[in-house]
């Protein structure tokens, strides 16, 4: 029998707000335990929340981007259970009007990942056991938070971690959050269950929570796939289950049975009243929302004539485009720019968050005066590379890196007279070619080389060199 | 007639200082406390600090602002920081807050010397005061009756002397019937006329914080410090105009609306003193005009189901884990949650989270919190149809009967909360003023609903009664003239 899996995803995001949903008080990652904390997102007895209106314009543009529909009328909901990290006892959600819903993003080979419905709410605390005690750390408590919600579309681990990938690349692209999954700032809940292939029917899903990795996703997709399937095969019922992952023996496990849905006793926030958005507030934001990675990728391959894997790379990080958008301003072949940015860049720059930053040591322009210069020809491509080696190390232009060097490009190599040049004044080596040694051309094109002080393009040289020594 | 503004004179003119003023209500707290248990923390050292600054002020010649140096209380629910705020609960029993109520950070501004926090039903769960850990406060004009609830202590404070004025906070009457049992001015402000922000929340939808106080000018002027807007409240919106400027207008040509069936349903006392108040205002040459609610008796089982989930919602935070002394001894955090609980609250309290718990499940939600959610906006729908079309003004008795005898059983359809709680589920603003004594000498409260933020206008229509009246029915226990 074949086995098909159906996967759905919520995917929790944290938002790069400056403070948090409800309060002025800090989002910054890290920090000492309860520093980042009021009576707010600590639910002091008779503290009241403020809802950032940051946080509600940035779900609306996450839903802009993933093509949802707004909800022009929308309201906070209570959701009620109890756990220390809880501060209230309850958590600030949408239940039944979330900002967005209905949306979709496409994978690489056409197929549409439907999006049933993007919500915002506050994060919860964090426990920390020491020494036998449990603490509460409420840095992240009140933290604002959106859940995008996938119908169960997905049929394979892979097309999981490229939607998350996709995912990842948007989210950043329209700056809401920087989708950092080691920082938890991008996490997923997966629900999987397993069906005989070509059924409509829906087998009994397990949740896997809190996977902080794409690699996790991967590693507990299949794991879980093998379990269910292996289940289903010894004749053994699957059951509905919470599951955690423990990444280092690779297997999911139990944390609780769900057998009967927990009762969240949803209700509207009164401290909150609803939230009114207006067609221009939609239209406004629809506006601040920048060309997104897939739309980029395919500007870069068909006007830049960038390999799709280059252009892809370089969409990854959307500071890094924007840096190549500036870089490739007014150049004949961009692909040379982007070359630059993808060796000597990624090399320097080479961790994901240190690319995600993008703290690069010259402005754009520097790399696009390069580039100019070799299109020009007024350099070579070896000279190119050494100059911008340096340019990286001291942060400088390349027409001040060429004058300390002592090379002018005040005008242009005229490669044809200079060639001309060595082989008058080289009869020698002329004769020695001439009589077969053809060792005789290197001399030559060194020759080339030293009058342009290094700058003539040496397989330039070569050729003019070979049509000159025919004649 | 205002008490306020008499005490600033006699500091101003240097009659007597702050420090003393602040001594003389110590002493009648110390003297009266015990027997009446309007207070649950007497905060001595506050209140002759803030005292101490004030008469420097004095003496500098600076000129004090409206407030100044006048002794206060507060009710128990109103965060104090450092000072306890325990909502006569044992599950708060020693919590300090960490940080200042609106009100009270707009007080402390003003240099309000604060005397204490007033005693109150627990978490606001209450119209007699009862549910207190403490035990109710005790009604001044006659100790063996009830001072009204929840706001009893800030109602038997004032009226006992043991402070110039005090806030209260009310969801359902909660200002309006202590001040009517105890013969004083309670104002409940329009939702959203006063910040919320630290009242410890027991309906967020509804509940409003205000003053109590002897007279309706004191009323105004403690509402206009009080109804500065917040940004920390979302629902607060502030009051544009100040009140007490507007106190002394005319009130010819305003349309008092009055229910026959309301007044009828009332003790006969208490209906008789509210219709010769209306014949006062008929004098004063207001119009009265009839009106008929008719959704009334769905008000009181609409505010139940809304105001027990609320509060079904705001308590769960108490649970052992960071308020509240928690069970010792318990297998798993869910057990010790539930023991703690159980201990730390009261039966009401139990009773109305039990109920409010079960409404919001799901089920249940559709059938009672749906509903009442939908009747709630259809009544606020038919009193603006059926009552403010045809009036600028609805005046009706606060509550059916007077003060009664402590340990009394309430029946839930007629615990005195029927009058008052129209308020509150539409928001309107609403007052009530002494007008009357019944066959017990015991006094009867009025009540005036204004429209959404018109407080200027109620408070001035109780102004000019009392002036009229000449401040016959104002509080017979002490004038506040004597020191
Ligand atoms: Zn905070």
């Amino acid at each position: 029998m074949k086995w098909e899996m159906v996967v759905g995803l919520e995917t929790h995001v944290e938002l790069a707000t400056k403070s948090k949903i409800f309060c002025s008080c800090s989002t910054q990652f890290g920090g000492d335990p309860n520093s980042h904390c009021c009576p707010v997102c600590t639910g002091q007895p008779g503290a009241l929340p403020f809802l950032n209106r940051q946080a509600v314009e940035y779900t609306v543009m996450a839903g802009l981007a993933l093509n949802c529909e707004i909800n022009r009328y929308s309201k906070m909901d209570r959701k009620h259970y109890v756990y220390p990290d809880l501060p209230k006892a309850f958590q600030v959600s949408q239940f039944d009007i979330p900002l967005c819903i209905n949306g979709h993003l496409e994978l690489s080979g056409g197929k549409m990942i439907n999006i049933n419905r993007i919500q915002l709410e506050e994060d919860a605390g964090k426990l920390i056991h020491e020494g036998g005690k449990i603490l509460v750390d409420y840095n992240r408590a009140g933290v604002p938070l959106i859940e995008i919600v996938t119908e169960p579309d997905f049929r394979s681990a892979e097309e999981v971690v490229e939607y998350l990938e996709k995912l990842q690349g948007i989210l950043r692209t329209i700056g809401i959050s920087d989708c950092r999954m080691q920082e938890g700032s991008l996490r997923c809940d997966v629900n999987i269950s397993v069906r005989e292939e070509g059924s409509s029917q829906l087998g009994t899903r397990a949740e896997i929570k809190n996977l902080n990795s794409f690699s996790f996703v991967q590693a507990a997709i299949e794991y879980e796939f093998d379990r269910q399937t292996g289940l289903l095969e010894a004749g053994k019922p699957v059951f509905q289950e919470t599951l955690s992952f423990d990444s280092v023996s690779g297997k999911t496990l139990n944390m609780r049975e769900k057998e009967d849905a927990d009762d969240y006793r949803f209700f509207p926030d009164p401290d909150i009243p609803a939230i009114i958005l207006s067609e221009e507030d939609i239209k406004r934001l629809r506006e601040c929302i920048p060309e997104l990675p897939e739309a980029r990728i395919k500007r870069y391959v068909s006007e830049y004539r960038l390999p799709e894997a280059d252009a892809t790379l370089i969409c990854k990080y959307k500071k890094v485009a924007d840096f190549f958008d500036k870089a490739s301003e007014g150049l004949k072949n961009p692909a040379v720019a982007a070359s630059f940015i993808l060796t000597q860049m990624f090399s320097k720059i080479s961790t994901e968050v240190a690319r995600e930053q993008w703290a690069s040591p010259i402005p754009p322009e520097f790399l696009r005066d390069l580039v100019l210069l070799l299109e020009e020809k007024k350099i070579n491509h070896n000279l190119a590379k050494n100059i911008f080696t340096k340019m990286l190390e001291e942060g400088k232009a390349p027409k001040s890196i060429l004058e300390a060097e002592g090379i002018s490009t005040d005008e242009v190599i005229d490669l044809d007279e200079l060639c001309k040049s060595a082989v008058y004044t080289n009869p020698g080596a002329v004769e020695d070619y001439k009589k077969g040694k053809k060792k005789a051309l290197q001399a030559l094109i060194g020759n080339v080389m030293r009058q342009s002080r290094g700058r003539a393009d040496a397989e330039e040289a070569r050729k003019i060199l070979l049509e000159l020594l025919k004649e | 007639m205002s008490r306020i503004v008499q005490l600033r004179g006699m500091l101003e003119k240097k009659q007597i200082s702050c420090r003393e003023l602040t001594e003389s209500y110590l002493e009648r707290i110390e003297k009266q406390n015990g027997r009446l248990r309007a207070l649950i923390t007497i905060t001595e050292e506050e209140a002759l600090q803030t005292a101490d600054t004030v008469d420097k002020k004095i003496s500098k010649g600076e000129k004090l602002r409206p407030l100044e140096g006048i002794p206060m209380a507060v009710k128990d629910n109103i965060s104090t920081m450092g000072i306890e705020t325990t909502c006569a609960s044992r599950m708060l029993s020693g919590y300090k807050p960490i940080y200042d109520a609106h009100v009270w950070q707009l007080l402390k501004q003003q240099n309000a010397p604060l005397l204490g926090k007033c005693n109150m039903d627990e978490f606001s769960m209450g119209s007699t005061c009862e549910t207190s850990l403490i035990g109710g406060a005790k009604n001044p004009h006659d100790t063996n009756r009830v001072a009204g609830g929840s706001s009893g202590g800030s109602a038997s404070s004032v009226a006992a002397n043991m402070a110039a004025y005090s806030l209260g906070s009310d969801t359902g009457g909660s200002i309006r019937l202590p001040a009517s049992f105890c013969g004083l001015i309670g104002l409940k402000p329009t939702y959203g006329s006063v910040s919320r922000y630290g009242l410890f929340a027991y309906a967020s939808s509804m509940e409003q914080i205000g003053p109590i106080a002897f007279s309706a000018e004191d009323a105004a002027i403690v509402f206009d410090v009080i109804s500065e807007r917040d940004t920390r409240d979302m629902t607060s919106k502030g009051i544009s105009e100040k009140t007490h400027p507007q106190l002394g207008r005319s009130l010819s040509g305003l349309r008092i609306g009055i229910s026959d069936e309301m007044l009828g349903s009332a003790g006969d006392d208490v209906s008789r003193a509210v219709r010769e108040a209306a014949d006062v205002y008929r004098k004063l040459g207001a119009q009265l005009v009839p009106v008929s609610f008719s959704l009334q008796k769905y008000v009181l089982p609409v505010y139940y189901i809304l105001s027990f989930s609320e509060a079904s919602s705001n308590l769960g935070c108490y649970d052992g884990i960071r308020f509240g002394p928690a069970a010792d001894k318990y297998d798993d955090i869910d057990h010790m949650i539930s023991l703690t609980r159980s201990m730390n609250f009261g039966r009401e309290v139990k009773l109305r989270l039990l109920l409010g718990t079960y409404i919001l499940s799901s089920g249940p939600y559709d059938v009672y919190y749906k509903k009442a959610q939908n009747l709630r906006s259809i009544i606020a729908k038919q009193i603006k149809e059926e009552i403010f079309n045809h009036c600028d003004v609805f005046l009706s008795p606060t509550t059916p009967f007077t003060a009664f005898k402590s340990g009394t059983n309430l029946s839930s359809e007629n615990n005195g909360d029927s009058y008052t709680t129209m308020a509150n589920l539409t928001g309107l603003p609403a007052i009530s003023l002494p007008c009357g004594y019944d066959v017990d000498n015991m006094p009867i409260g009025m009540q005036l609903i204004g429209k959404h933020f018109c407080e200027a206008q109620i408070l001035n229509a109780a102004y000019m009664f009392e002036r009229e009246t000449d401040g016959a029915f104002l509080s017979r226990l002490e004038t506040g003239y004597e020191i």
